[in-house]
Parts: structure tokens; sequence; C-alpha cells
């Protein structure tokens, strides 16, 4: 593994990551940490989380987050390799379909796949988010307070249609706080 | 109605800047209630496809909406568009990061803005089943994928070892 250089682990790991990640982004966040954390470690646990919640507070797509590990691993040049490894061919894949929609869209065929697959995104999307809340619990100075805004944050999305940047900023306030 | 090459790339420049915690809620805001350029119908058809298909769905349902009005030119202006933004915002979060991450109130403030993340990812999971109200076999798949990811479950075995699983049971739910 050693004599891999960064860029080019970085391109296989999003590539193959990519081409499994129906459902968006965030399902496929327990791999992007298998690979991150555990495969190459790039960062612990809890850089990742953060990393994941700065990508969320910012604007744009979720999917940003692999940028982040890209720059932090290789700098601008490891930010945008990641981000193509990432978004490039399921791009083309996407293009495709795209041209071949109206006689897709409505279909029986498609229906199914759409009912049939979304509750494994959903699956995973959950694990994620309990990967992440362990993660960073693990690394903050009052485990049990981490878990206390996590569970709070879950029920406020879950339960209200208020904008989730409203928890984004009690979290950043409750971490000012009391997590120094 | 047809919007110019300019406009959807205006359209896509705009929603990438304000799209916080995720796109979609946005992109529908803006080309379907505000524009109006795509019915309801067909901005849930076209971001189905493109949630179905590997991939960020934000990426894939703005490539589709490219094609649909504008060819391949299109799909390359609404990608590049949907990025250009926050990857330019990015270099800029990323730097200030690594400069100031470590100070102990911007570590604080960061984890506490991490424990909320983790808790607004749990929430749309929960938010998503209770839209989806799905069938006792579909509910099984989901919490398979789960189990099996936190057993780290490497996720090719995840989501090839279950898709057949979740498509049976679409199908077989929708026979009747």
């Amino acid at each position: 593994m050693s004599e891999e250089s960064p860029l080019g682990a970085l391109v296989l790991g999003f590539l193959g990551i990519s081409l499994l990640s129906v459902g968006g982004g965030v399902a496929v966040l327990p791999e992007m940490q298998r690979l991150v954390v555990e495969t190459h470690g790039w960062m612990d646990a809890l850089g990742f989380a953060k990393r994941f919640a700065l990508a969320q507070a910012a604007p744009g797509p979720n999917i940003m987050v692999v940028g982040l590990i890209g720059w932090h691993v290789a700098g601008a040049l490891g930010m945008f390799t990641a981000m193509l490894a990432m978004c490039g061919p399921t791009s083309l894949l996407a293009y495709g379909v795209a041209r071949m929609r109206q006689r897709l869209a409505g279909r029986r065929g498609l229906r199914v796949a759409e009912r049939g697959l979304v509750p494994i995104a959903v699956g995973l999307i959950a694990a994620s988010g309990v990967l992440l809340a362990a993660g960073t619990a693990e690394g903050a100075a009052l485990p049990w307070l981490a878990l206390g805004v996590t569970l709070g944050s879950a029920l406020f999305v879950w339960r209200s249609a208020r904008s989730p940047l409203w928890v984004l900023g009690f979290g950043a306030i409750m971490g000012a706080l009391f997590l120094r | 109605m047809t919007p110019s090459l300019g406009a959807l790339g205006l359209a896509y420049l705009r929603i990438g800047l304000t799209g916080f915690g995720g796109v979609n809620a946005w992109a529908r805001q803006l080309l379907v209630e505000e524009k109006g350029w795509l019915t309801e119908q067909e901005y849930a058809e076209t971001l189905g496809i493109a949630q179905v298909l590997p991939g960020p769905n934000a990426l894939n349902c703005a490539i589709g909406v490219g094609v649909r009005f504008h060819g391949a030119a299109g799909a390359m202006v609404c990608g590049v568009a949907l990025f250009g933004g926050p990857m330019a915002l990015l270099m800029g979060i990323a730097a200030l990061y690594d400069a100031y991450g470590e100070l102990p109130l911007v570590r604080a403030v960061l984890t506490g803005i991490a424990a909320a993340a983790a808790g607004m990812v749990l929430g749309t999971a929960a938010k998503m089943t209770g839209k989806l109200r799905p069938s006792l076999p579909l509910l099984l798949v989901g919490l398979g994928a789960l189990g099996m990811a936190l057993a780290r479950v490497p996720l090719p075995a995840v989501v090839l070892g279950l898709a057949p699983f979740g498509l049976l049971a679409a199908w077989w739910g929708m026979r009747r």
C-alpha cells in the first residue's frame, strides 16, 4: 500500500464507490469512512465527521465532502481529482440514460427499481448517521453531550419542516459552550 | 417553456450556491415553483431516475434537466454550474480549516456541528422511511442494509446482495 501514490488511491477508491452509490452521496458514507479512516488512515473518525459537517454547513451538493477529503490528501489537485473520479463516470451514465428518458419515465420497470432500491439507500443513510454519530462522540470532550446533540437534531429534522440550518447552528453553539 | 442555455446555467449556479443541506429541495423550488420550467410530475420523474442511478443525485438530476432542454450542451452547462460555485467556496473553506481547524474554539464548534450533522442524517432517514411507508419485506431490506453497513460489510456485497430482494419485494408489492 505504501508505494501507491495518494492521487492514484483517491481515484481508485472513489471510482469504485461512485459506481455503487445508488441513493447518492450520503448512502455511501460508510464505505467512504472505511476507505479514508481504515484502509488508508488519512484521518480519524472525528476528522471524517467534521469534514462531512463542513460540507453540510456549506452550500452545494452533499457530495462535496469528497472534495474536502481530496484536499486533505493531496491539496487542490486532490480535490479536483477526487471529485472527478466520484462524478465523472456516473455523469456519463446519467447522460446516456437521460437521452432515453422519455421512453423510461413512468415505466413500470423504473418504478419497481425505484421502490426496490430506495429502501437499501435509506438503510445505508441511517447507517451513515450512526457511524458519524459514533465517530463524533468518540472524539468529543463530553461524549454523552455530543450524542444528546445528535439525538435532538435527529428529532428536529424528522419532526419539523424547518430548515436544517437551525440544527447546525444549534450544534455550533452547544459545541462552543460545552465541548472545549 | 424552454429556458435559454444561459438562463439554465444561471439557475443552476444559484441552486448550487443557495443549496444548504443538500440541493434537491432548492432545485425543485426554483425549477418548478419560481420558473415554471418543469411541472411537479416532470421534476419528480427526473429526480426518480437520478436516485436510481449511481452517482450524486443532485448532479444526475441536473444532467437530466440539461438534456431535456438543450441536449449535451445543456447537461454540461447544468453540471458545471451546479458545482462551480460550491467548489470555489470549498477551496476557501478547506484552506481555512487547515489554518484554523485545530484552534480549541474552532475544534469545539466543528465537533458540535458534526454531532448535529450526524443527527440530521438520522432524521432524514427517519423522514424518508415515514414518507415511503414501506411494506414489511421492503422494510426488512432497508433494515438489512442498515445492519450490514454497521457490521462493516463492504458496499458491493450490501448493494448487490440486497438489490434482488428489494426488486423482488417491490415487484411483488406492485403486482396487485
